[in-house]
């Protein structure tokens, strides 16, 4: 393998990689301030990218985006309102049986308006042709911009997490809900904040994956799958952890895809879940699992 | 329930099962059996799951795929052609104890491949192995961590499955023999063979429930009851809670591995859509629409959802409704459809107890 394959492995990897991340950090949103694993993590990547590749066609991308972003985070926090909201007192398995369902709703609703056909949003500069050249190896422009705008999703993350009130709020009641619901602070609501956070980074992020990887209703599933292997691999509630964690996987997984056939390249995400949950379950980075949403390093 | 009284619903289902054949025939609606006789075999896979969803507090989202494990298994080896290899001494030494036979194939040609019986045990044995290497380090940790495995697996199996030139990619294996299980008993789709193989699936269903439910009322089964109860304090009792956990997981999963095997005989063909992830969900959903820890809620459900599923009665909505059954279960009666008002449910995984 010379310089220039491995460069053109890394990149691809990496581009994986950061959307694996961001899918790691929507179900690390979720976990800290509720404690359900999301199943329906991976539908909402699906949702925002089906959402704008039919706005598309009606209005200018950047706004097909934005509101496809907009459409996800709604139905967030419908999800959180209409099936969470309900039963919040019951078992964490309960919770999660019924993300499975929703997962399963949103699945084949999508089936049915978007029927099967693979879709792709049109690229966001440029065409699928052109190519940038670096050391050797050519990327497409579309790889710049998942790599810009999952740097931008984590940057904002954790900016809000740090320095708003709300984003102080949520971490308060990830740490301890009670005591923040004594300080005054609407936890319920901030559950619902957090699904709609969830889905809105979901939803953005399948929107600039979508060119490069194309979008079909049943993808979600392997998405999450992906993202919860990175979110343990990084420790559960660990973002900044997910980020490197999400790289890792992704150039791993570009790496044995070059060896070995394209079928396996899902076993390769499963085969470091088990890993993991054997020897660090708690997660590389060495964190106990923290239920403390601590984007800061 | 003590003593006998636990085994009334067994004999009252197999009263059940033979009025039904009666029925059936009389009102020249036989075909109906076919459809029942797959879904007793999917009631298996259910059986299981509900051992390991209401009585160890585990969900596995890859039933489907330890399904498939046992089903492909035995596919392949009932119809790997040895023919070529026929002299040789591994496979003149496994004819000598009648571990091959010999057989003609569509065309007129010879076929030697393994026989049904070894290849179940082949594929138990298989399945097993798989249920014990996720279960190992899985079931120590609490909470979702089996669930996102499980999930994990049944992709990985549903991706080899469509990768696999000898799994037949998404064509999957057909003619797959009949399962010959003694003198003329045979798991056989034809048309001729169709009440036997109404009462020897139901036949297989009702001694799994004994077996079942024997161990539900057995050391295990009060151990596992306490695990639900607390944890803890069955812990500091002395149960050892993580290889009862791990028990049940292997033993749910070689259920469904059995299912797959006699499924894909009576079939004769096995394919990808048995291994999708939506298969799974949707025992899970059955198992929670029985009401969790109630096994015989889970049997019927079994087989009546499947009946209706392959009868093609919610058409294109066909996963969706098991999602919706699923969300409608968990949010509004988690108990159960069947459960009788007043009488106290064992316990229940769902029970307002956190896993965390």
């Amino acid at each position: 393998m010379n310089l220039a394959q491995v460069v053109q492995y890394c990149l691809s990897g990496v581009t994986v990689g950061s959307v694996y991340a961001v899918v790691a950090i929507g179900f690390n949103i979720i976990y800290s301030t509720t404690g359900i694993i999301n199943f329906a993590q991976g539908e909402f990547l699906i949702v925002g990218a089906m959402t704008a590749i039919s706005l598309s066609r009606v209005v200018p991308l950047p706004i097909a985006v934005l509101l496809a972003v907009l459409v996800t985070t709604v139905v967030g926090g419908l999800v959180e309102r209409v099936f969470i909201r309900r039963v919040r007192d019951a078992s964490i398995l309960r919770l999660i049986v019924i993300t499975i369902g929703v997962s399963i709703l949103l699945r084949e609703g999508m089936l049915h308006v978007w029927d099967e056909k693979v879709r792709s949003l049109p690229y966001f500069s440029g065409t699928e042709v052109s190519s940038i050249s670096l050391l050797g190896a050519h990327i497409s422009p579309q790889v710049l911009w998942v790599l810009g705008v999952c740097a931008v999703i984590v940057a904002g993350l954790t900016l809000f997490f740090r320095f708003t009130l709300t984003g102080r709020a949520m971490r308060a009641c990830a740490d301890d809900r009670m005591a923040a619901r004594l300080c005054g602070i609407n936890d319920s609501w901030m559950v619902t904040l957090s699904f709609m956070l969830s889905a809105a980074i979901g939803a953005l992020a399948g929107c600039v994956i979508s060119p490069v990887t194309q979008t079909q209703y049943d993808m979600g599933a392997p998405l999450a799958i992906k993202g919860f292997t990175v979110a343990i691999l990084g420790g559960l509630g660990n973002s900044m952890a997910a980020v490197v964690a999400g790289l890792l996987l992704g150039l791993l997984e570009t790496f044995m895809v070059s060896q070995m056939a394209v079928a396996y390249k899902e076993a390769v995400s499963i085969v470091v879940l088990l890993l993991v949950l054997v020897f660090r379950p708690s997660g590389l980075f060495n964190r106990r699992e923290v239920s403390a949403l601590r984007t800061a390093p | 329930m003590t003593g006998p009284r636990r085994y009334w619903p067994v004999v009252a289902a197999a009263i059940l099962v033979v009025t039904l054949q009666i029925a059936l025939s009389v009102c020249d609606a036989a075909y109906y059996m076919t459809q029942i006789t797959m879904s007793a075999y999917y009631a298996l896979v259910v059986i299981g799951l509900c051992l390991l969803m209401g009585y160890a507090g585990q969900a596995s989202l890859g039933h489907a795929g330890f399904f498939a494990v046992g089903g492909y298994t035995s596919a392949v080896l009932t119809t790997c052609n040895l023919v070529a290899w026929r002299d040789t001494a591994p496979i003149a030494w496994c004819r000598s104890l009648g571990l091959v036979f010999e057989r003609q194939d569509l065309y007129g040609r010879a076929v030697l491949a393994f026989s049904p019986w070894p290849a179940l045990v082949a594929a138990l044995v298989v399945t097993g192995l798989i249920a014990l290497l996720i279960g190992l380090p899985v079931i120590r940790l609490r909470g979702h961590y089996l669930a996102m495995a499980t999930l994990g697996f049944g992709l990985i199996i549903y991706r080899i499955v469509l990768g696999a030139q000898t799994l037949g990619q998404a064509d999957g294996i057909s003619s797959v023999p009949p399962f010959r299980l003694i003198a003329a008993l045979q798991v056989n789709g034809r048309p001729l063979y169709r009440v036997q193989n109404y009462y020897i699936a139901w036949a297989v269903v009702l001694v799994v429930m004994v077996l079942a439910i024997n161990l539900v009322h057995s050391r295990i089964g009060r151990a596992l009851r306490s695990i639900h109860q607390n944890e803890d304090a069955a812990h500091s009792l002395g149960v050892n809670t993580y290889r009862c956990k791990l028990a049940t997981f292997v033993l749910s999963a070689l259920l469904a591995a059995l299912g797959g095997v006699l499924l894909t005989h009576y079939n004769g063909s096995i394919g990808p859509s048995e291994v999708t992830v939506m298969k799974s969900v949707r025992y899970v959903a059955i198992v929670a629409v029985g009401g969790m820890a109630n096994l015989w809620g889970a049997m019927l459900m079994g087989i009546l959802l499947n009946f209706l599923s392959l009868r093609g009665v919610f058409g294109t909505y066909d996963d969706a409704v098991f999602g919706a059954i699923l969300i409608a279960m968990m949010l509004f009666a988690p108990q159960g459809v069947l459960r009788i008002p007043g009488r106290r449910a064992f316990s229940s995984v769902l029970a307002g107890r956190s896993h965390d």
